[in-house]
């Protein structure tokens, strides 16, 4: 068995904090991306995207990215308002979000693109 | 004949029927005044108290026991004795039953089947007329159901298998103080389940050593941490040092990961006055859970504890101990689909539900059964299933599926394909075992969990594909790798003694 690693996280790093779902793997890539995309839409799911200054982060409403995206089952359509969001606000943690309205819930809610955490 | 009768009924009575073997009722209908008359001695249940044409109302509480009867009790006389010893009968006539109206009030037996692969035995149905259960009642309804009747001699042995609560009588119970959704709010956990820790040694931590564990377990990336069900207040721990420490660690781990955390604070107490005080002081604390023991603490205790969460939007975790007492023994007691829609009208938010690959008993397929009865709106019949009537819960919230007990990493997947996204799975040698620490134990979960709900989201098959999709997420994790590298090789390959009752093939 290895040696004992430490374990880095702290209250003076801002990059200890998390974001949720998926917030403990790698960033995703592109191609990672248009599949939860293509999951949300299979899903029957309202897409919407969503956007926050990372030490803002921790209240229940960051900034709607226009308006949630009822009926869109284009997957470019959807990418292209994430990146959109994105090159307006390259600092911002930007999240994609399926709206389930049958549960009145979020049926997905991630970060695709990870703001200056540090 | 049914135009003689001349007695004013409520509306919601069917028209008096003929009851070939009940001559007195017959007489009744016959004659428009004085009617029965009293004759001491024993009569034969079934003659009272087995309907074979009864015609069920949306109404009634339906009941399925299972019935081993006594030799040379046939099994509709023991159908009919259940159903009698579970509502309006006793072992005699007595002259204050012809003071009422025993017809509308009486339980009945109407149906008889076989048990599949079973002769010992044969489930009865019975019907239940819904006033003769006090409106939002659940202990009042287990009284009469589960009441004096299992230690009735007539027969050797009983279960109660199902019971379909009707949506009238669903409608008058709190049911959940908040639910699955409204928890999903205000803990900000979407898209994938929610990992926990029960923190060990169960017994013994001092209260500032516990809160170290549990601050470990939070920081690391789990969602909850729980108090062990036999935590309550003991002199190596007080509850009030307990809630004390746990809400510095949640609120450090909290400002550290930017995520909300919850510590499921044991409020299980000798007496209703000590549990609410328990709770007001995790409310004064600012935490956003606290738990119950609903079997153990009675269903008393539960509903009104239910209550105060409502009122005060304080999450509620409950636990299970005693369950297998009741549960285990397929031709005794009450099965856990019973318990399980107890706790629903009951009132809670969690509700353990055993995790079919771990260390405890539980049937996959029956499993299922009950963890839907935990969480959907409507649950069909389905004897695949062990599930005996169509449930209709209505607007009532749904529970969340609490999976504990012997499971590590390499059980994420299989976890994941059984419960889907609304449930938690609990990890506590899983978490606190890994070699590195609590920390590294709940990362590696947290990181598992995510990879797992990914490639599902991907459509990849996560049960059969288990092995590559953690080995994967393992290369950009040494926690998780390591935690893989302990747990290899430990699995818990017993048969169910708890067998659903389907034909041998």
């Amino acid at each position: 068995m290895s040696e004992i690693q430490d374990y880095r996280s702290n209250l003076s790093d801002p990059a200890s904090r998390k974001f949720e779902t998926f917030s403990y793997l790698p960033p995703m890539s592109e191609a990672q991306i248009r599949r939860q995309v293509e999951y949300i839409v299979s899903k029957g799911w309202n897409a919407a995207i969503e956007h926050t200054e990372p030490e803002n982060m921790a209240g229940s409403y960051w900034y709607m990215w226009k308006l949630p995206m009822f009926g869109e089952t284009r997957v470019e359509r959807i990418l292209a308002e994430a990146e959109s969001c994105r090159r307006a606000h390259p600092d911002h943690h930007v999240r994609l979000i399926g709206y389930d309205k049958y549960k009145q819930s979020l049926g997905a809610a991630m970060v695709v693109f990870r703001g200056k955490t540090v | 004949m049914d135009t003689i009768n001349k007695r004013e009924l409520p509306l919601c009575m069917p028209k008096p029927r003929v009851y070939p073997h009940m001559p007195s009722i017959q007489e009744a209908s016959v004659k428009p005044a004085a009617v029965k008359t009293y004759s001491a001695g024993v009569k034969e249940y079934r003659a009272t108290y087995w309907e074979p044409d009864y015609k069920v109302r949306d109404t009634d509480l339906l009941a399925c026991f299972k019935i081993t009867a006594q030799a040379g009790v046939s099994r509709e006389e023991a159908a009919a004795a259940v159903a009698a010893e579970s509502s309006t009968g006793t072992w005699t006539t007595v002259w204050t039953d012809l003071l009422t109206d025993l017809e509308y009030y009486k339980g009945r037996a109407y149906r008889i089947e076989d048990v599949p692969g079973d002769d010992t035995c044969f489930y009865a149905f019975v019907a239940y007329p819904i006033d003769l259960f006090e409106e939002g009642s659940v202990v009042n309804v287990f009284t009469s159901l589960v009441g004096n009747v299992f230690g009735f001699k007539a027969i050797r042995a009983l279960r109660l298998e199902d019971v379909r609560f009707p949506i009238a009588y669903v409608k008058t119970c709190g049911g959940p103080p908040n639910g699955i959704q409204v928890e999903r709010d205000i803990m900000n956990k979407y898209g994938r389940p929610m990992l926990g820790c029960t923190i060990k040694p169960k017994l013994g931590l001092s209260a500032k050593n516990y809160g170290r564990a549990v601050y470990e377990c939070l920081r690391g990336g789990l969602d909850f941490t729980k108090d062990d069900e036999n935590v309550n207040s003991q002199p190596f721990m007080r509850w009030r040092d307990r809630f004390a420490f746990v809400a510095e660690a949640v609120k450090k781990a909290q400002a550290e990961t930017g995520e909300k955390k919850g510590h499921y604070l044991n409020v299980t107490a000798p007496t209703p006055e000590e549990m609410y005080k328990r709770a007001e002081f995790a409310k004064s604390l600012d935490m956003p859970i606290i738990m119950h023991d609903y079997l153990t603490g009675g269903f008393c205790a539960n509903t009104g504890l239910a209550n105060w969460c409502r009122e005060n939007r304080m999450l509620l975790h409950i636990h299970r101990a005693m369950h297998a007492v009741l549960d285990r023994n397929p031709h005794h007691g009450i099965h856990f689909r019973v318990l399980t829609k107890a706790l629903r009208l009951s009132g809670g938010d969690h509700l353990h539900t055993g995790t079919v690959v771990g260390k405890l008993e539980g049937d996959r397929e029956a499993t299922l059964g009950w963890i839907d009865l935990l969480r959907e709106k409507y649950v069909k019949e389905d004897r695949k299933r062990g599930i005996f009537f169509d449930q209709d819960w209505g607007s009532m919230p749904g529970c969340f599926a609490v999976a504990s007990g012997g499971i590590h990493v390499w059980h994420m997947p299989a976890l994941l394909s059984i419960f889907g996204d609304d449930a938690v799975f609990q990890f506590g040698g899983g978490t606190l075992g890994h070699p590195w620490g609590n920390a590294a134990g709940a990362a590696a979960n947290r990181t598992a969990l995510e990879a797992c709900v990914e490639a599902r989201n991907q459509g990849r098959q996560v049960e059969r594909e288990g092995k590559d999709i953690l080995a994967a997420a393992a290369r950009h994790s040494p926690e998780l790798r390591v935690a893989m590298e302990t747990w290899k090789e430990i699995k818990f390959e017993f048969d169910t003694v708890d067998k659903l009752d389907l034909a041998h093939a």
